[in-house]
């Protein structure tokens, strides 16, 4: 009775999930490493693997799991040993309905985008829940900063992805993609390039990574919510982070560049490769916005979002609801 | 946390009600990442705005002072290197020199050259290292790897004349030590400077002044950098003298104040440089003013290959030094500030008594009345502005 299609199709989609996200997250952390060491002269990963020091996140990850698993005397265990889980919980659930062909999504929720903010949400969540159970007062304040940085990067995110959902009309993801195709254009020309800009900085400020790394900032708070982390816990945020890159980076392809789609592309067979290439740009995007840029202060971050994003995205659901029903 | 647990009332229960919340204790060392080495801060904050800070300083206290009492003059050269170890060499001089005065001696004109231009590539040396971690405190690593790729050429111009990258022991009373390099097996024949030093050392000028006009163009004119420095961490002029700050700190607000051009303790006067100031005081004009400096001092070294002069690297002094009875003070601009020695002698092999004043350690004295009330990001960005070495602070 377990082994009726539904589970074992549960079953398979899991997997293969897991194969991509952690898979990908790999990648992205290869690039990282790759892509940081030749913007500053350096060689990078050079021996693991034999050629191109391809293993490094491999043999990284071998490291983490053989580093003893510590946990504070003061700590509040429990929350301690979860919050790890649920941040890559959280960012796991968002591939939920991250399209990479019309059929190849795990599900398409008729909620779609709906569901990947609040899922996405989840991982602040988990910092909140380091910061505060490590006992150590650089955790707390970090974990402060990412749950200030959510209230106030979470509305513009939000705001952003209206825009794109009143010129498509629905909240799912597929028929989003088909509503670009429809238009000819991706709408990140198609109408919605002021919201791929909101969006990106938001993604970047929920993603904690430069230059909105405030909640881990290494010069003031040592490692902010994870200094207290070691062994395969950390390795865990260390991995939700880079799969929250992906994620972030999967649903800004598919809200504003067309998704899967590519023009003369049959999106059945190359559909996938087109989304990752598209993930593959907004992740160097990223990647090189963390090696140039210093990092803004806390309240300049807020006062930003408040001053900046918020209006913007604002305005930019006026104008793109006054042009919807005009044109 | 409302006051002493009582129960509130919901008449009582407004939104503009201030939480009394009390001060969290952080304390900022003396193992953080950012501080430099042991410098500890306890500092009282109310969320991230800083109550009050009182730095706690001495994990590093060596005690050179009374270290050079029981050695010979030429021993404790060894010492003074490791006090600020960014700019080893520049410590020895001002010490040298003020044994040189009790004795009457005076360095050759060639050894005086050299000195002049190995305390200017110190001074470079050092002030890349700030160009480089200030921003990497801000959050940006790639300018660290762009300045000590140039830094690393004038370290090796400063090892091949004096064998050692940061603590070369160079200078001897009377001159400095024949040079380390002169070829193979030359030990017999007159040491000097290594072939093809004074060419090398004008291309890495060359380098210098391109990585200086590249951090122009990626930090000092990069928008968050901005924000981040401008405006923060401001010493007026009159505090900075009060506090007695001295170097880029000092000449970061406004004051023109060098002791290269005021009492030169080395022939700076046949050199032609300016000094750069801020206007603000504020830390972005602390990091310019110590970018420019880098340029004037590349200028200086340039200036000093033209212009220096042959014939031997020290004067005749006795095989065993002696001081005669008297005191003495000799102060320099180091790269981290005004350094200086008061030097007592009874006559005897080894100072009687040395008073060292070190630039950080006054420099620093301003955090507790700089860093009231800031945020917690600020000081790190105020800490890393005033480029304090922690040897230096504690001696």
């Amino acid at each position: 009775m377990i082994f009726d299609g539904f589970w074992v199709l549960l079953g398979v989609k899991l997997l293969a999930l897991t194969v991509v996200v952690i898979g990908g997250s790999l990648v992205i952390i290869y690039a990282e490493l790759k892509v940081g060491a030749h913007m500053q002269n350096r060689v990078g990963p050079y021996y693991a693997g034999v050629r191109w020091g391809w293993a490094q996140p491999l043999a990284d990850a071998v490291k983490f799991l053989q580093k003893e698993d510590l946990v504070p005397a003061d700590a509040d265990t429990k929350v301690f040993k979860a919050a790890p889980m649920v941040s890559l919980m959280g960012t796991m659930a968002v591939f939920v309905i991250v399209p990479f062909s019309p059929k190849l999504i795990v599900r398409d929720l008729d909620l779609g985008i709906f569901y990947a903010l609040a899922a996405s949400s989840l991982g602040t969540l988990a910092m909140l829940m380091a910061g505060w159970s490590s006992a150590n007062k650089f955790s707390l304040m970090g974990g402060l900063r990412a749950a200030a940085q959510l209230i106030a990067y979470e509305l513009p995110m939000v705001l952003a992805v209206v825009g794109v959902v009143i010129q498509a009309g629905t909240l799912s993801m597929v028929q989003i993609v088909d509503a670009q195709v429809a238009l000819g254009l991706p709408y990140v020309i198609g109408g919605q390039a002021v919201g791929f800009f909101i969006f990106v900085t938001a993604s970047l400020a929920e993603l904690s990574r430069t230059p909105f790394d405030m909640p881990i900032a290494e010069s003031e708070l040592v490692s902010g919510y994870m200094t207290e982390y070691s062994g395969i816990r950390f390795t865990m945020f260390y991995l939700a982070e880079y799969a929250g890159l992906f994620a972030a980076a999967a649903i800004a392809s598919t809200l504003f560049l067309g998704g899967y789609h590519f023009p003369g592309l049959d999106v059945e067979v190359w559909g996938p490769f087109v989304l990752l290439a598209k993930v593959g740009a907004l992740a160097f995007l990223m990647i090189w916005f963390r090696w140039t840029w210093p990092r803004l202060r806390e309240d300049q971050l807020q006062s930003f979002a408040w001053r900046w994003l918020v209006p913007l995205a604002l305005a930019n659901i006026v104008v793109t609801a006054v042009l919807k029903v005009a044109l | 946390m409302s006051s002493g647990g009582g129960r509130v009332l919901h008449s009582e229960a407004r939104v503009s009600v201030e939480l009394q919340t009390p001060e969290m204790t952080l304390n900022i060392g003396p193992q953080h990442p950012s501080t430099h080495g042991v410098l500890r801060l306890v500092a009282k904050v109310d969320g991230e705005r800083i109550d009050s800070v009182e730095p706690v300083v001495g994990y590093m206290h060596r005690g050179y002072e009374k270290l050079a009492e029981v050695r010979t003059y030429p021993q404790v050269t060894a010492l003074l290197n490791r006090i600020d170890w960014t700019a080893g060499l520049a410590n020895e001089v001002p010490f040298i020199i003020a044994a040189e005065r009790l004795m009457g001696v005076e360095a050759p004109p060639r050894a005086q050259y050299l000195r002049i231009m190995l305390t200017e590539m110190f001074r470079i040396s050092a002030h890349l290292l700030f160009l480089s971690s200030y921003p990497l405190e801000l959050g940006a690593s790639t300018p660290l790897m762009y300045a000590l790729r140039e830094r690393e050429h004038v370290l090796d111009l400063i090892e091949g004349v004096t064998g050692g990258r940061f603590h070369p022991n160079f200078n001897r009373i009377g001159g400095v030590k024949p040079a380390a390099g002169g070829g193979k097996g030359q030990r017999t024949v007159v040491q000097d400077l290594p072939e093809g030093f004074l060419e090398g050392t004008r291309r890495a000028m060359a380098k210098v002044s391109a990585v200086c006009d590249d951090m122009e163009a990626l930090v000092r004119g990069n928008e968050i950098f901005q924000q981040r420095t401008k405006g923060v961490g401001i010493i007026p002029a009159e505090k900075a003298l009060e506090y007695g700050v001295s170097g880029p700190n000092l000449r970061g607000s406004g004051v023109r104040f060098d002791l290269r051009k005021v009492e030169a303790h080395l022939p700076y006067d046949r050199f032609d440089f300016e000094i750069p100031v801020g206007e603000n005081g504020d830390c972005f004009d602390r990091y310019v003013v110590r970018l420019e400096e880098i340029r004037q001092a590349a200028r200086i070294v340039v200036q000093a290959v033209d212009g220096i002069p042959d014939g031997p690297l020290r004067a005749k002094v006795p095989r065993v030094i002696k001081v005669p009875k008297g005191e003495c003070y000799v102060r320099a601009e180091n790269p981290k500030g005004e350094m200086g020695y008061y030097l007592v002698s009874t006559g005897g092999r080894g100072p009687y008594r040395v008073k060292i004043r070190s630039a950080s350690f006054s420099n620093i004295s301003v955090l507790p009345w700089l860093l009231e009330g800031v945020l917690v990001p600020d000081i790190i960005a105020i800490l890393g502005s005033l480029d304090f070495v922690l040897g230096d602070v504690d001696r």
